[in-house]
């Protein structure tokens, strides 16, 4: 089982867009699981959430406190302690950012940090900030843990074309700079 | 066969309640439960379901236009959560105590003060002595087999009692898996048109529902009530039976226990902790310890005798609850499982464990530690203190 934790902001789709992977997950043959973290509910306000992938069906339904991989879709959230927090030695980062690897602080003990203009990619097909879509390419892209295929067509099926190709995009543009 | 849907706990209600074919749902929006109802409206709207959607201006309403609805023999649909179920108490109590069948969602939160939207069963617990079957749910798959199992059970003629259905806010409520669906066509065949007439006003028939009732009869009632409550727990067992032989998922009826068989220290859970729990036996006994859970399905009607049975001739359990029990300094279930028990401090190291209030989380390492203290303390029987998981 891999464990997932993503970070964003009230507004940036971290629920819809992990719930699009466990969707994937599922109709690949595989098992999901997303809870959602709300704190107060308004756009701008740190979200959490905690995304499970596994070959067998998952029982625990708890917070994620050291998570495999961590997807941070917004990079002003380093600075908040809870963001890296519990990172298992060896884990991956996937980091919407057009920021370097030391402005980001990442920590010593990740082992792939990937990192990804997703609200460029965003703003320029969509006129604003919304990189949930092309984060969910990078995720798919770097980790392989859900069949692109079949994701990208699940984003097509739930938010249009355009969010397909940003999903590409990002899957294309996504750089390793780690690992 | 069915197919597979990814749907929050949430959308599992609605899907199941919507599967029931209910002629009228009343409702009123609460956190976390909203979706439920939102989701049946989407459907009524969409032409989807033949139900009439009544939206109400609060819970009191909910429950008296369900009520209405059933004395006139229909199948009915409500949800809600905390501070809704606490504004439909005197229609809630009504409705057991009419012996009018119903399934309701409960998406459980906490109580209020302080103030709080998030999960903790606190709700459902307070109005265990209303008269209502309660059940709790561990996966989406429960919650979505349970609603269809509940109409059965609620409705069937030795019975006649309203049925909760009763799974964690947000950690329930809120998270998405994957659910197989039943079909409509296989949920009819299992769940008929509901044929209850002791309550259902006719004008061909005139009588009166519900007069002012002198006390020795009320006794009667009330007796009645409780020996149906007894006989539920058979039926219970019979339909999970019957649905397993359907459906092909079964639960263990009232109660269900997972490698208890030849456990020494046993975890009791009630609702979504049940999962964790499983995965830190799991873990505890990769460690060498002897280590089974119970897991507490139906709480009204309490499984005592099936309890008992399970506990039996092991040397410690630890009951874990999601809310508390005032003036007792521990957790409800941990009173009730004691009481189900006979010479219990003689027999067996217990105690109570309290989490999860509020929205906390009961995480792996809470159960795993719980288990560990039950080793540690395993061969000293008595009550211990009750452990609270204080996480930060």
């Amino acid at each position: 089982m891999k464990e997932i934790r993503l970070h964003g902001r009230g507004g940036q789709g971290v629920v819809k867009a992990s719930q699009l992977v466990v969707k994937a997950a599922v109709a690949g043959g595989k098992c999901g699981q997303f809870i959602p973290f709300f704190g107060v509910e308004r756009k701008g306000s740190p979200v959490f959430g905690y995304l499970r992938l596994s070959e067998q069906p998952i029982r625990r339904k708890t917070q994620i406190y050291e998570p495999d991989i961590l997807v941070i879709m917004d990079d002003s959230l380093v600075s908040l302690p809870q963001t890296y927090a519990g990172l298992k030695d060896g884990g991956i980062i996937v980091i919407n950012s057009r920021r370097t690897m030391e402005e980001l602080a990442v920590p010593q003990n990740a082992g792939v940090v990937a990192v990804v203009d997703a609200s460029g990619i965003s703003e320029e097909l969509f006129g604003r900030n919304i990189p949930n879509t092309a984060m969910l390419g990078a995720f798919a892209q770097v980790t392989g843990l859900v069949d692109q295929e079949i994701l990208f067509e699940e984003i097509a099926k739930t938010f249009g074309e355009r969010n397909k190709m940003a999903a590409l995009r990002a899957a294309q543009e996504v750089r390793v700079v780690k690992g | 066969m069915g197919k597979i849907m990814v749907l929050t706990g949430n959308y599992t209600a609605t899907e199941a309640a919507a599967l029931c074919r209910p002629d009228l749902i009343a409702a009123y929006p609460i956190t976390p439960q909203s979706s439920v109802v939102e989701g049946l409206a989407a459907k009524v709207h969409n032409g989807e379901l033949d139900a009439n959607m009544v939206q109400v201006e609060s819970e009191h309403s909910a429950m008296s236009v369900v009520q209405g609805a059933a004395a006139g023999g229909g199948r009915v649909f409500t949800a809600t959560s905390a501070q809704g179920l606490a504004l439909m108490y005197e229609p809630y109590f009504r409705m057991s105590t009419l012996r009018m069948p119903m399934v309701m969602a409960l998406a459980t939160r906490e109580m209020t003060s302080p103030e709080t939207v998030w999960s903790g069963q606190q709700d459902a617990i307070s109005v265990r002595d209303a008269g209502w079957i309660q059940v709790f749910c561990d996966s989406n798959q429960e919650i979505m087999d349970m609603i269809i199992q509940g109409y059965k059970l609620a409705e069937h003629p030795e019975v006649l009692i309203p049925v909760n259905v009763c799974y964690d806010g947000f950690y329930s409520s809120h998270l998405t898996e994957g659910v197989d669906v039943p079909e409509q066509k296989e949920v009819d065949e299992f769940l008929p048109a509901p044929s209850f007439s002791h309550c259902v006003l006719d004008p061909e028939k005139p009588f009166a529902l519900d007069p002012l009732t002198p006390g020795p009869l009320l006794m009667k009632y009330r007796k009645n009530h409780l020996d149906a409550m007894e006989k539920a727990l058979e039926v219970i067992e019979e339909i999970d039976r019957e649905f397993g032989e359907k459906f092909g998922r079964s639960y263990g009826g009232a109660v269900s226990s997972y490698r208890a068989e030849d456990a020494e220290v046993v975890l009791v859970t009630i609702g979504g902790m049940t999962g964790t729990g499983m995965d830190a036996v799991d873990m505890a006994r990769e460690k060498g310890i002897k280590a089974g859970l119970i897991k507490l399905r139906f709480i009204r009607p309490f499984p005592a005798k099936r309890i008992a049975k399970l506990l039996e001739g092991k040397k410690a359990f630890a009951v874990v609850d999601r809310s508390v029990c005032f003036g007792w300094s521990q957790g409800p279930m941990h009173m009730e499982v004691k009481a189900a028990l006979a010479d219990v401090d003689e027999k067996y190291a217990h105690f109570s464990a309290i989490g999860g209030l509020g929205g906390a989380d009961i995480s792996l390492r809470n159960l795993l530690e719980t288990i560990e203290l039950l080793e540690a303390v395993k061969d000293a029987p008595g009550e211990k203190a009750t452990k609270w998981f204080m996480n930060e």
